[in-house]
């Protein structure tokens, strides 16, 4: 069984906020914002890790691998170890200017990758979260002709690794698909609760803890001699023209905060009178 | 002349409200429109459909479609989208599943959870939310074909405008990928409350609650009698105290009601993005330097689990007293 996770470097989630817009609006300025993996990106981390190995013995399922690729600077590098340090075998990255990408373009890329690597899986976080498009795997399962599921909240194993059962996340409830390899997948935050993957391998008696592993020193120590091989996204052969294009980017109207009321006879008395909402 | 498609989202025969925030996108683009409608049994939808001043109304009513599965509609979607400037399908779940297979089958390009559309010498520019709506994008699509999703919060749901649109019957394309990916259920949370990307009231409850009882026992009573749609921060669902679907924020819904109370969030980034466009936020929290007090019209310092129930009698109060 062999899983690819595409893996994108972002500017810290948490601190979205503090972003800024460079001159005349023409580009969005991170500077210092961390740059961190995406973190759905690092719940298919995790996801993957969790159908590749036996969750008790924490011990790898023999010729299994797991491949992560980035698209960006020479320091998205930085992000492929960290990924590395969780137990990831291997990591490619294509070496582009983030703002010379878009998601129709990286599908495209990534399809040509999947022909290269010829994983069984590709797993994918949702959506990044600075871009907010949840596109990517859409497209690549449409481009490979390959069954998918987005917003996996539960991934069931087959014992024979010949199909997947994906719960997905919908609005009003929860649908499962069974897929058959080679398939792709995007999950959603739900995927790292402590039973949400299922390999036939791992005791049904274990329990994750929940979210993403943490790394002790000496995996990442480990991670610093696991290949990261750089080529040049134009090695992929692929075009690398742009079917989006971005005018200008604009902070949002801020909002103004309003005052603070002593007690809950005073709110809803406000909410009454002055804002007209109860 | 260039023309619109929407693709209409129909659930067990029954059209969806997030269809009428594709028709108000298209209005507001000024363009005509057509709409697209795939399922099984979905003529009642289709009728509903032709009132809303659309061109024509395409029905692809097939077994096929029972239930969606985005490898067996996209092919149909792509075949009638043939020969349209823009296909548009509102970004509810179904809308971002569907809409980026759509784009690839055509390979069109594609703006996800646009929140508005202008449009000059017959060229398109949108309005795309990035960085959890932190940043406020205008873009184009450089494709002959172009797919958007459009933001429900955004595009407030369209009243029908009389008339009556012409009927077609779209053709339905065999999936290729229909061996491959098969529906096995749908287990449905059945909910007598409004939905939340619809409410007029949202009451939203984070990790503070503590549990499910929390939500149960604390929030729920309160939701009810104001007649609300529940939410829930993502700290409260990675919590596992409600299910993901209820999350407010960046990677869940985005709502903009007329009421938006939080009780217990303390207003990460990513909850914000999710309804910092409510008319009138509440917050109710007990730690007075949370963030969310900076964005909130009326802000109760104090411990949910006594003002809470408090806020429930005084509305049930209110409500009796008529």
């Amino acid at each position: 069984m062999k899983i690819l996770v595409p893996l994108k470097r972002t500017a810290d989630p948490d601190n979205a906020n503090k972003i800024k817009i460079g001159a005349g609006g023409a580009k969005i300025e991170t500077t210092g914002l961390e740059p961190k993996a995406n973190p759905f990106d690092e719940y298919a981390v995790e996801a993957s890790l969790r159908l590749l190995e036996n969750g008790q013995t924490k011990v790898r399922i023999a010729g299994d691998k797991l491949t992560i690729a980035s698209f960006g600077p020479k320091e998205a590098a930085t992000n492929i170890r960290q990924a590395l340090a969780m137990g990831a075998d291997d990591g490619l990255l294509f070496l582009s200017d983030d703002n010379a990408l878009d998601g129709d373009l990286i599908a495209r890329a990534l399809a040509k990758v999947v022909e290269q690597q010829m994983p069984d899986l590709v797993v994918l976080g949702k959506q990044a979260v600075d871009g907010d498009s949840n596109q990517v795997g859409q497209i690549l399962a449409e481009l490979l002709q390959w069954p998918s599921a987005t917003f996996a909240m539960s991934m069931e194993l087959s014992a024979d690794k010949k199909t997947v059962i994906v719960g997905r996340e919908v609005d009003g409830g929860v649908i499962k698909l069974r897929l058959t390899l080679p398939a792709v997948i995007t999950v959603d935050l739900r995927i790292v609760a402590p039973k949400s993957v299922v390999n036939h391998v791992t005791p049904a008696t274990f329990t994750y803890p929940d979210g993403a592993r943490f790394t002790p020193l000496p995996m990442i120590i480990k991670a610093k001699s696991k290949p990261i091989v750089e080529a040049s996204l134009a090695s992929l052969g692929v075009d690398t023209a742009l079917k989006s294009k971005y005018l200008s980017f604009a902070l949002p109207p801020a909002r103004k905060g309003g005052v603070k009321v002593k007690d809950v006879a005073e709110l809803v008395q406000k909410l009454r009178t002055e804002a007209k909402v109860l | 002349m260039s023309k619109i498609l929407i693709v209409a989202e129909v659930a067990a025969g029954k059209l969806k409200r997030t269809t009428h925030s594709s028709i108000t996108f298209a209005r507001s683009a000024g363009l005509p429109f057509d709409v697209l409608v795939v399922g099984q049994h979905v003529g009642t939808a289709a009728e509903e459909l032709r009132g809303f001043g659309a061109g024509v109304v395409k029905v692809a009513d097939d077994a096929a479609f029972a239930n969606y599965v985005g490898e067996v509609y996209a092919p149909t979607v792509a075949e009638a989208a043939k020969g349209y400037v823009v296909v548009v399908v509102t970004a509810s779940s179904f809308g971002k599943d569907l809409a980026p297979r759509v784009a690839a089958r055509l390979g069109a390009g594609f703006a996800s959870d646009v929140a508005g559309v202008e449009v000059a010498g017959g060229v398109l520019t949108y309005k795309r939310p990035m960085y959890a709506g932190n940043a406020i994008a205008m873009m184009q699509i450089t494709s002959e074909t172009q797919v958007v999703s459009a933001r429900q919060s955004e595009f407030e749901a369209a009243a029908p405008s009389g008339g009556l649109s012409a009927l077609e019957t779209a053709s339905t394309v065999a999936a290729p990928l229909a061996g491959r990916v098969e529906f096995l259920s749908f287990d449905e949370v059945k909910s007598a409350r409004p939905e939340l990307a619809e409410a007029k009231v949202v009451v939203s409850g984070g990790r503070s609650l503590k549990s499910v009882e929390g939500f149960k026992t604390v929030l729920e009573p309160l939701v009810d009698v104001m007649g609300a749609a529940m939410g829930a921060s993502r700290a409260a669902v990675d919590a596992g105290y409600v299910p993901n679907d209820l999350q407010v924020g960046q990677t869940g819904k985005v709502v903009a009601p007329k009421l938006y109370v939080a009780v217990g969030i303390s207003g990460a980034i990513q909850h914000i993005a999710g309804m910092k466009n409510s008319k009138v936020i509440v917050a109710i929290n007990k730690d007075a330097e949370a963030p969310i007090f900076q964005l909130a019209d009326y802000g109760l310092v104090g411990d949910l689990f006594k003002a809470v129930p408090e806020l429930t009698e005084a509305v049930k109060k209110i409500r009796a007293e008529g």
